[in-house]
């Protein structure tokens, strides 16, 4: 699901397995808990160890971009693999210069 | 065409389901020797499909959702989902990219995804009968070598 930690003003959340309807909500609420409370500038996103992801992904991704904006930070998300980005590049999130 | 082998599938709407689901599917089309990325395609597909079920034809109750996939002898897969919730009113505009009903985070994309990734999609839904939403791919005849 989701590992975090949290080093010069960057909060990094270490997603992992797969990310479908029934998973995102509990990594968005463990995510979004972490930004209220220690406010970073950097809310990093990385995929590295994503074994699937369907279009709820994109909703999560969208939904923390909003979310960390509202705070005043910025959210990148790295580390992409192949397929999971076949589906990015289907939202125009890719536009949005928020993945790396 | 002729159908080599033919699975079917039923199980409640409940969220916990949409990784059995596309399990299923894909440890299903195995034998025709997939490659990684026509798995994975498939699998996002058969998700996008069953999370529709869920969160749209069965908003507030749990129904059944029922697939069903074939595999033909000229290595297409042939996948039905259907449930018998509260159907599409407007099956066009559901499917327009970014286009959706729900509140919650939902990007929009389900069925832009199922277009991407299966050669074909079909869509036919009834208001308060269901829907059923069919994907076709065929999966590449290639030697292990080439693969």
């Amino acid at each position: 699901m989701v590992d975090m930690s949290y080093k010069n003003d960057i909060l990094t959340a270490g997603l992992y397995g797969e990310i479908d309807h029934h998973i995102a909500p509990k990594i968005r609420s463990e995510i979004d808990a972490k930004c209220e409370n220690l406010r970073p500038k950097v809310l990093r996103l990385d995929f590295k160890a994503v074994s699937f992801m369907d279009s709820s992904g994109v909703g999560l991704v969208m939904g923390r971009q909003r979310c960390i904006s509202l705070l005043g930070g910025r959210l990148e998300v790295v580390n992409i693999p192949k397929q999971i980005n076949k589906v990015f590049s289907l939202s125009g999130l890719d536009k949005l210069g928020v993945l790396k | 065409m002729n159908i080599q082998n033919h699975m079917k599938l039923s199980f409640l709407s409940r969220s916990v389901n949409e990784a059995f689901a596309r399990a299923a599917v894909s440890s299903f089309l195995l034998p025709l020797d997939p490659t990684v990325t026509e798995l994975s395609d498939v699998r996002t597909a058969v998700s996008e499909a069953v999370t529709n079920c869920i969160v749209h034809a069965y908003p507030d109750t749990t129904g059944v959702v029922y697939i069903d996939a074939k595999i033909t002898d000229t290595n297409k897969v042939i996948i039905r989902i259907r449930d018998s919730g509260v159907g599409i009113e407007n099956i066009k505009q559901a499917m327009e990219p970014l286009f959706t009903t729900s509140s919650d985070e939902r990007a929009g994309l389900g069925f832009a995804v199922m277009q991407s990734f299966m050669d074909r999609v079909r869509v036919r839904s009834q208001k308060g009968k269901g829907t059923v939403v069919t994907l076709e791919k065929f999966i590449d005849k290639l030697p292990d070598d080439k693969k």
